[in-house]
């Protein structure tokens, strides 16, 4: 009697069960470590040549800008021909590049060493070349620190918005509406004035970061929020309705697996990139402000305000204009190049 | 237009009176939570007299008083009441005033642009890849990186400083000309970048296809089809482009000093006069406000396949 062959029955085969052999356990062995979104995502950035040296360019000025002020003989505030109980020694004052004041070339001619200053000194006599790497570092702190405010706030009320729905969401996006439409430049010039005069009678530690400073920071935080909390509300919004998320729930994950291990992840880099472009916007704002004489507070150079200074001497001190322009410029087409090669690295959906 | 056009059309014109009225109450309150009133600066001033200035002003009333009368004078008259500190003027007429050279400015510097730019765009997007493409996206991207007092300020190291074609003060017409470069600058490659994208996404339609396939002439395509439509987003930015003008032409007026509103309000904004800083944020505000609203409604009245909301 055959035994007939039914497909669906609970037959096995105790052939199947055997232990696996030293050749078939080496095919399935992993042939390299398995790549994450992440380490996917830097390899892409990599590849890209402007993106690299953009990042590169990025923290080499970030880091001489910490580096510099460690070892320069000059500090930014220090007038030098002024000292304490004799008349001011104006032969410091508005140096040409590789020029010495009067007791510097006595030194000189004495056969000492004086470090040179490499772009000659301001109208006050304070050596331009640390003013620049100063007004680089705070033009770089407040973008810096102006896109992490815009982060967390945005952040926090855009997923709000998008998690609830229903009436928060509604009341939350009409006034993001508002805000959208209110010109902002104005606002921010009209908060920076007021902010400036409220913030300069209170404290000494104000005082020293600089009222215009924390004002700036205040208004970032008001107002350019908005676009932040609207993409990431809009992120959420789409993701919860994805069909990954649609199986992790039929497979029983709970909401805490699909926020961390679905939601966040996938809308992280859209959050990495904005902040990236973020950094080069606040910068414009700032140095426009200081520009206007709205920003960092004197003697604290910012590269707005060095541009600002320049254009009364700038027929015959162009340079002054120049190093602070170039810096400026050099900073946010780096940075905006940089976020162009995020968004394509970290965003291959992008691409199609 | 029917009836879901309208409405949408009556939404926006409310939102942008809401908008209007929360930019001057936003600027009363916030210039009224000064510590100090707008006289305590002025030096060696008696009681009586600063009692009789604050009379004078109407700053002596309950807050809110003051607020209406405010809201009620800009509304029914249009007037922001006098100058504290141009005596005698009041500040409607400093501003119309300002606004006769800026207008002039912003307006030259938004039709340059935008009829460069569109150009431009179109020359890269239907060159794509090509040489000239690539040179014109390399110089509108340094373009949009620079700062407008850069830009500003380089225009006139080179040609007033070191070449001296043109004059470095701007209150003559011929002055006007690298102000007006300045401002024109930063829109004009920010609508040539536009302009090429969008053109790009038109040249991929399959409409476009068609008018090939049925035998459409090259000029026709691009001019009758593909210009036509890729124009539409540019409108968009119409209302964008007045901001950046009314904001760069405070920092181009303050480089190249023209007598515009510009500069009218970083000198009230350095002299501390409130009702002039007051006024001309409301005026410019508004003027933004009502030119989003335009170039919103234009957007949606010209392209008829957008959904009104």
């Amino acid at each position: 009697m055959t035994i007939e062959k039914r497909p669906f029955s609970m037959h096995l085969d105790v052939k199947d069960f055997a232990p696996a052999t030293q050749e078939e356990k080496e095919t399935i062995s992993k042939l390299r470590p398995s790549s994450t979104f992440f380490k996917d995502g830097v390899k892409r950035l990599l590849k890209n040549p402007v993106a690299t040296v953009s990042l590169i360019l990025i923290i080499l000025i970030t880091l001489s800008t910490i580096i510099i002020p460690m070892v320069w003989p000059y500090s930014y505030d220090k007038m030098l021909g002024v000292t304490p109980g004799r008349p001011v020694d104006s032969s410091y004052n508005n140096l040409a590049p590789f020029q010495y004041g009067k007791t510097e070339q006595k030194k000189i001619d004495n056969g000492e060493k004086v470090f040179p200053h490499i772009f000659g000194t301001d109208a006050h006599g304070r050596d331009y070349f640390i003013r620049v790497v100063y007004g680089t570092r705070i033009s770089l702190a407040v973008g810096f620190f102006a896109s992490i405010i815009v982060l967390v706030i945005g952040m926090t009320i855009g997923s709000i918005a998008g998690y609830m729905g229903g009436k928060a969401d509604l009341i939350i996006m009409r006034i993001v509406d508002i805000i959208y439409s209110l010109p902002d430049m104005l606002v921010i010039i009209l908060l920076a004035v007021v902010l400036g005069e409220v913030l300069k009678t209170e404290g000494t530690i104000l005082e020293k970061i600089g009222s215009n400073i924390i004002s700036m920071f205040i208004v970032f935080g008001l107002l350019y929020w908005v676009s932040m909390a609207r993409l990431i509300r809009g992120q959420i919004l789409s993701l919860k309705e994805q069909e990954y998320v649609l199986a992790s729930k039929v497979t029983g994950a709970r909401g805490k697996w699909i926020i961390t291990k679905h939601l966040l992840p996938n809308s992280i880099s859209v959050v990495i990139i904005s902040t990236a472009l973020q950094i080069p916007n606040a910068i414009f704002t700032e140095s426009f402000l200081s520009f206007l004489g709205l920003g960092v507070n004197a003697p604290m150079p910012s590269l707005g305000s060095l541009a600002s200074d320049a254009l009364d001497g700038l027929s015959t001190y162009t340079h002054r204009l120049l190093l602070p322009a170039l810096v400026i410029c050099l900073i946010v087409l780096s940075l905006n190049l940089f976020g162009d090669g995020l968004r394509d690295a970290f965003d291959p959906k992008l691409n199609s | 237009m029917n009836t879901k056009n309208i409405f949408y059309i009556l939404k926006r014109i409310v939102l942008a009176v809401l908008t209007i009225w929360i930019v001057i109450t936003i600027t009363f309150s916030v210039m009224h939570a000064v510590p100090g009133g707008p006289f305590t600066k002025e030096k060696a001033i008696t009681k009586e007299a600063q009692a009789a200035l604050e009379a004078k002003y109407g700053l002596d009333k309950p807050l809110f008083v003051q607020y209406t009368t405010y809201l009620n004078e800009i509304v029914t008259r249009f007037d922001f009441g006098p100058s504290l500190k141009q005596r005698g003027r009041s500040v409607i007429d400093i501003i119309l005033n300002g606004m006769k050279t800026s207008a002039k400015l912003g307006v030259i510097a938004a039709v340059g642009a935008a009829a460069i730019g569109i150009v431009l765009g179109a020359v890269a997007a239907l060159r794509r890849n090509k040489f000239i493409d690539k040179v014109i996206m390399v110089v509108t991207t340094a373009f949009v990186s620079m700062p407008s007092f850069i830009m500003g300020s380089l225009l006139l190291i080179l040609f007033s400083v070191t070449l001296g074609w043109l004059p470095a003060n701007g209150s003559t017409a011929e002055g006007l000309i690298l102000p007006v470069i300045t401002l024109m600058l930063y829109p004009m490659a920010y609508i040539t970048r536009l302009t090429r994208s969008s053109m790009l996404d038109v040249l991929g339609q399959d409409y476009i296809r068609t008018a090939r396939a049925k035998g459409v002439s090259g000029p026709r395509i691009i001019f009758g089809h593909a210009l036509k439509n890729a124009l539409i987003p540019v409108i968009t930015y119409f209302g964008p482009m007045l901001a950046f003008i009314v904001t760069g032409s405070m920092v181009v007026e303050k480089i190249f000093a023209v007598p515009g509103i510009g500069r009218q309000f970083i000198s009230s904004i350095t002299n501390r006069d409130y009702t002039m800083i007051m006024g001309t944020t409301i005026f410019l505000a508004s003027l933004i406000v009502v030119m989003n609203l335009v170039s919103d409604i234009l957007y949606k009245v010209v392209d008829p396949r957008i959904e009104f909301e």
